[in-house]
């Protein structure tokens, strides 16, 4: 029924309907396709225009299956120090060795040095022995998701080579950890974090926005009010003030669940402002008094008819919150005041760029800054995308 | 226009009520209070902790009451003497403490405003007027890069070229000579030499948004019918622009007033921490994680009251600029 309704108002602006031709890149017979199109597809054909938002959307697929198999990818354990190889710098990847052969991406042996007047460490190549770089190797033991047990890893150098080399896609920290584990342990917590707390304030959100939207009168303007109050305060002093409330301590899955909630508190504000402008805008249209007038129940109506044209906005808007989660997360963990380590998130990881000498020394301890960017850069892309998609009858 | 302005400040009382009383709320939640944190700590450090000493703190501090009651003792306080309760870890009062720390966050998001808007406004209108540009498409860019790097973040990175390729230390408001120096014009001059590169750090995060608003309100404007007429009868397009669309195109710019500045005190504070900068993001933290409840409340509950100020100050502005809003009203 949805549908069909469309299907009017697109007859009733013939002008749209040419542009939709004109972006499908339509003939004559692609003319005919974007009649009976249905709304998802016209909404795929207009988000694929989105360059930067296709690329994004590409990049966000790859960090969420980082993040979902995070033990896969990574090849060492996140935890595991090895003084040895203490702040070692991004590893290079050859193909090409000292006399000018090509081989299968390889890395050399690198050899440590102390400078005897400055005592700083420096790793240099030995040319002539050479790791080859495997993919899908043995490694250390891990349980996917609590689960799966496997030892099997994305790539890896050969076991016998564990002790003598190491291959540090980003290098190590302050104490020998691999941060290209830690970085793709992180995106698991991060990147997560981000998605449930948008979830709670997408609940929060579409609850109070749509009972301040579709009653409007008193309802609305109390939930008005308290929107205007919550965003009065100042969002990162009132999380570190709040976040200080989690007991310290409190186990790790506890504080995540804390921190979403508290996350959740001020996003829900954004949430619902869209919900209730569009319930505003739809309460008026002419579909919705046609269900009314067929004797529609108010829950029917809200669910079947008004939920599923206004969805996409929702989806819109959650996709360019979940950044926001991300940076807000960051921000408290980074300070200390979020998740604490052991935990591992991006935010726990920048603390170590705090410590001046190991930021100066290592600057590679900055790269879960890059990949926050990362993530925020997509998610903005894709939720612009989205946002220009959400309604593809509109001009 | 004076009633106007009467009303918005009567409507400001109550949210400050309700802001200090969910303030006061927030605070309460954490299990303990500073002095069992103190006792905790110097139990740790193997001193002995003398139990009496404690009990008449806690006295002092009016610990042991009732939560309403410490309330009502605090606000008392605040509003008949300006007395805002004693810091615990500083053994000071808090307003003794405050005002200095209070006055650089205010400095610093006024300071990176003004920078957003000599940024935004002209880059904006040109970014509109020249749309599918070269610098159009640059200055996209830059607004992604705006939106995708968080403060905190880009002093990192500064702090990081200052020290390994200048090798400065950027953080801090104040040259040494003069950190406790008591206030004067050479102090005062000595830290705009150190604000300027904080308050750009905070105006890149927040410029962002601004550009891509006026861009897309002078977007909207200027194809309106008024545009067509003031160009048909031969207006040059510069005065053309700048007197009629910019001017509609401004007032989000004013209405979002206090809203920028609750975003730029975000960002200083955690911007503020990285740098160690004298503002109140790194005494918030400290009181928070000493539990030294009366100095963080203070903090929250005075820089919520500066959004409330910039809330009227737009709603004036927006007033002044718009006389529509001000007949209305």
């Amino acid at each position: 029924m949805a549908e069909s309704e469309r299907a009017l108002q697109v007859d009733a602006r013939p002008d749209v309907e040419e542009e939709i031709l004109l972006e499908a890149g339509a003939t004559t017979s692609m003319g005919e396709e974007v009649y009976v199109a249905p709304p998802w597809k016209l909404m795929w054909w207009r988000f694929r225009k989105h360059k930067m938002a296709l690329v994004s959307g590409v990049v966000l697929i790859i960090l969420y299956f980082i993040a979902l198999c995070c033990e896969f990818v990574a090849p060492y354990e996140p935890n595991e120090a090895s003084i040895r190889f203490k702040q070692v710098p991004p590893t290079a990847i050859h193909i090409r060795d000292a006399e000018g052969q090509f081989h299968w991406p390889f890395i050399y042996q690198h050899d440590r040095s102390m400078d005897p007047e400055s005592f700083l460490i420096t790793y240099v190549e030995d040319t002539t022995i050479r790791y080859p770089i495997r993919l899908l190797v043995r490694g250390f033991e891990y349980k996917w998701l609590g689960r799966l047990t496997s030892d099997l890893h994305l790539f890896g150098l050969h076991p016998d080579a564990a002790d003598k080399q190491g291959l540090f896609l980003l290098g190590t920290d302050r104490l020998g950890r691999d941060m290209f584990a830690r970085v793709c342990y992180g995106a698991r917590i991060s990147l997560s974090m981000g998605l449930v707390s948008v979830f709670m304030s997408l609940v929060l959100g579409v609850l109070l926005g749509g009972v301040s939207g579709y009653f409007g009168g008193k309802i609305d303007a109390i939930i008005q009010r308290v929107i205007e109050f919550v965003r009065t305060i100042p969002t990162i002093p009132l999380y570190m003030t709040l976040s200080a409330a989690l007991p310290m301590d409190w186990p790790v899955v506890r504080v995540y669940f804390g921190l979403t909630m508290i996350l959740a508190l001020v996003g829900w504000t954004w949430m619902a402002r869209v919900v209730r402008g569009r319930f505003l805008a739809m309460r008026e249209e002419d579909f919705v008094l046609a269900a009314r007038l067929n004797g529609s129940s108010e829950m029917r109506i809200i669910l079947r008819h008004m939920l599923p044209s206004f969805l996409s906005y929702i989806i819109a808007q959650l996709t360019l919150n979940i950044p926001n989660m991300i940076l807000w997360e960051t921000g408290l963990s980074f300070i200390g005041l979020g998740l604490r380590a052991p935990a591992i998130s991006w935010g726990v990881l920048l603390q170590e760029a705090m410590n001046l000498r190991s930021l100066v020394l290592a600057p590679w301890v900055l790269v879960p800054g890059i990949a926050v960017v990362l993530s925020v850069l997509a998610f903005n892309f894709v939720g612009d995308g989205l946002r220009d998609a959400a309604d593809p009858y509109a001009r | 226009m004076l009633a106007y302005i009467g009303r918005r400040v009567l409507i400001m009382i109550p949210t400050l009520i309700l802001i200090s009383i969910v303030t006061f709320a927030i605070l309460q939640l954490p299990p303990g209070d500073y002095l069992t944190s103190y006792a905790a700590q110097l139990r740790a450090m193997g001193e002995q902790v003398d139990d009496e000493a404690l009990e008449s703190l806690r006295e002092r501090y009016g610990m042991g009451q009732p939560v309403y009651i410490q309330y009502g003792k605090w606000m008392w306080g605040i509003i008949t003497r300006g007395d805002w309760g004693q810091s615990m870890e500083w053994q000071r009062p808090v307003s003794e403490l405050i005002w200095e720390k209070l006055g650089l966050t205010v400095a610093l998001a006024v300071f990176s405003m003004l920078i957003s808007w000599l940024i935004a406004i002209p880059m904006g209108v040109y970014s509109a007027t020249h749309q599918y540009s070269l610098p159009d498409y640059l200055m996209s860019t830059f607004s992604f890069l705006g939106v995708g790097v968080p403060a905190f973040l880009w002093a990192l990175i500064i702090m990081y070229f200052a020290q390994s390729q200048l090798g400065l230390n950027v953080g801090g408001l104040f040259s040494e000579k003069y950190l406790n120096a008591p206030w004067s014009w050479d102090k005062v001059w000595d830290m705009f030499k150190h604000l300027w590169i904080p308050a750009l750090i905070v105006a890149i995060e927040n410029t962002a948004g601004e550009l891509r608003t006026t861009r897309a309100n002078l977007l909207d404007e200027v194809n309106k019918p008024y545009v067509e007429l003031a160009r048909a009868k031969g207006l040059s397009e510069g005065r053309l622009i700048w007197k009629y669309p910019v001017r509609v195109a401004l007032n989000p710019f004013f209405s979002t007033v206090g809203w920028s500045l609750a975003n730029r005190i975000s960002s200083i504070t955690l911007m503020s921490i990285v740098l160690s900068l004298q503002t109140t993001g790194p005494m918030q933290l400290r009181a928070l994680t000493s539990q030294d409840m009366y100095l963080a409340g203070a903090v929250l509950l005075l820089l919520s009251a500066l959004t409330v100020i910039g809330t009227l100050i737009s709603d004036i502005l927006l007033a002044w600029v718009d006389p529509r809003i001000r007949l209305e009203g």
